[in-house]
């Protein structure tokens, strides 16, 4: 080893770990006083400039849903799409590294279904609601299954592009160590299309959420979906609202989650 | 090592006297089809390799020196023509050899550790003996200190060297190298070279060692093969008289490395000109 090559190595490692971008250094600062500014703005309208009836207030918000804990009716509706929407990506998720990782295997199955596949992934999920509706009644079953399949088409296509994108190098390096078929798929294919998997979950967790929202929206007695459609249906603006915001703290939470999840599965990165 | 000094202009077999053959090549060819022409990569391509030999293969870019190791590995098949190896005839992948490639094979979720384990987990070795086979290889090639870093934390030159390390662990018998230190610079590259030699007079493995720079070839080999630009055939076969072990510092000083050189060189240079002006 010698020694210029260790060293260079080193700073630049340090660089890495220590080195802070000085212009990022109050960007949190920065989006807490936008979100004030935006807040004060709304507050200010709302009575002023617009009828509160059609965009409520922040202050009128905060009291529903502090109403809304209090009775625990939010974190009731809370936990049903929570439920929906994990069982939901479960399944499809899961469905989708199987189904994406055994077409990957084939270059003429993966040709011969894409354009069928493609044409299905095309058809807006919400218009299926119908139809699970039809087929499941107004249970958590059609909106798991509508969960499921948004995210399962997602996961699909992103483990399937990330089976096909890996280095042909890398297969044919394992390949001259002596890997069999196993061995290569599991130490090559699933660690390298994991990042693809990752990105199908990162994309697919939303639409998830609003398969189940908007089949809890279209026939259903519980969940935010319906809670929000409930408060809309009373001329409740501020109900309305409410819900919206229920649904942004859960995605924000749940993509927080997974891109924590993600960090610590690829700090090789 | 041998006394006499032999050149052999335009042999069809060329074969070492005295160990049996380790690979063995004849009238390989090797075609493909690309843009609906049919190209020629090898042509009639017959070669012997001993057991323990280091034989470098140098040749204008093109020549296919590359599909070449390709074939004696077993990932690509000839399209016509035999290959034995250790006298028995090849089928599929190799897995008596150890295959160094010029491109980067790592693993990139892996540290350097579990990098060179790879072979070691595909031969199902327990894990502390593998362990203990890892951490020796990487005191060998000089990694010492690195072994939980990963590919991407390091230079080219250390990738090479956990590239070769992850080759030498599970001790094949012949290591197949494809310009293993092209891209790195002289001094680093004079230093891996000594290793390399070191390593190889220690194990006697036999070594194809593809490279374009004739120096290196003639410094580490016992015979040179110089193939001719596309479709690649063998134009010249020098045996290197040079005495081993050999200094890799020194040794280009030597009358007789001045000899190979220059017919090295007179043997290659027709093609290296009419590809720059190409």
């Amino acid at each position: 080893m010698s020694a210029p090559d260790v060293a260079g190595d080193l700073i630049a490692e340090q660089r890495v770990l220590h080195g802070v971008p000085q212009r990022g250094r109050h960007i949190w600062l920065y989006r807490f006083v936008l979100l004030i500014v935006f807040l004060a703005v709304w507050q200010f309208a709302a009575g002023h400039l617009v009828d509160p009836f059609w965009t409520s207030s922040p202050s009128a918000i905060a009291e529903t849903l502090a109403k809304w804990l209090r009775s625990g009716l939010l974190l009731r509706h809370l936990s049903v799409t929570f439920e929906e929407t994990a069982t939901g990506f479960v399944i499809g998720a899961f469905l989708g590294i199987i189904c994406g990782t055994a077409v990957g295997q084939n270059e003429i199955i993966a040709r011969t279904i894409d354009p069928f596949v493609t044409a299905l992934y095309g058809v807006p999920k919400i218009a299926l609601a119908p139809l699970f509706i039809m087929w499941f009644g107004i249970g958590l079953m059609p909106k798991i299954v509508l969960a499921a399949i948004s995210v399962f088409f997602l996961v699909f296509f992103n483990t399937l592009g990330g089976i096909r994108e890996v280095d042909p190098k890398l297969i044919e390096a394992m390949r001259t160590m002596g890997a069999s078929r196993w061995d290569i798929q599991r130490k090559v294919m699933i660690p390298a299309s994991l990042p693809w998997i990752f990105l199908g979950f990162k994309l697919g967790l939303p639409y998830g959420f609003v398969g189940a929202v908007a089949a809890e929206m279209m026939a259903s007695n519980q969940g935010i979906g319906f809670l929000t459609q409930s408060s809309a249906g009373q001329f409740d603006t501020a109900g309305v609202f409410s819900g919206l915001l229920a649904l942004m703290v859960v995605t924000s939470g749940l993509n927080e989650a997974l891109g924590l999840l993600e960090r610590w599965i690829f700090r090789w990165r | 090592m041998r006394l006499a000094k032999r050149t052999e202009n335009n042999p069809v077999r060329a074969e070492m006297s005295g160990s049996p053959a380790m690979i063995s090549l004849s009238d390989v060819c090797k075609s493909f089809v690309a843009h609906g022409d049919r190209v020629t990569v090898l042509e009639n391509l017959s070669l012997s390799v001993a057991k323990g030999e280091f034989l470098a293969i140098v040749g204008p870019s093109g020549s296919g020196k590359s599909t070449l190791l390709n074939i004696i590995a077993g990932i690509e098949p000839p399209s016509s023509g035999t290959i034995h190896y250790d006298g028995k005839p090849m089928r599929g992948v190799s897995t008596h050899v150890g295959y160094l490639t010029q491109h980067d094979s790592l693993l990139p979720w892996r540290t350097v550790a579990e990098n060179i384990a790879v072979p070691l987990e595909i031969r199902h070795v327990l894990r502390h003996e593998s362990q203990a086979q890892v951490s020796a290889i990487v005191r060998t090639v000089g990694l010492s200190g690195f072994e939980r870093h990963h590919p991407r934390q390091l230079s080219g030159g250390m990738r090479k060297r956990v590239m070769l390390a992850r080759t030498l662990v599970y001790d094949p018998e012949t290591i197949l190298m494809d310009e293993p230190f092209g891209p790195l610079d002289a001094q680093l590259k004079t230093v891996l070279q000594g290793e390399l030699l070191r390593l190889w007079s220690n194990s006697r493995k036999t070594i194809v060692f593809v490279t374009h720079d004739i120096v290196e070839a003639i410094t580490l080999a016992d015979r040179v093969v110089v193939l001719s630009s596309r479709p690649g055939r063998i134009k010249l076969i020098e045996h290197i008289s040079l005495d081993r072990p050999r200094d890799v510092h020194g040794v280009r000083f030597l009358p007789a490395f001045e000899d190979h050189y220059r017919r090295l060189w007179d043997s290659i240079e027709v093609d290296v000109r009419r590809e720059a002006s190409r």
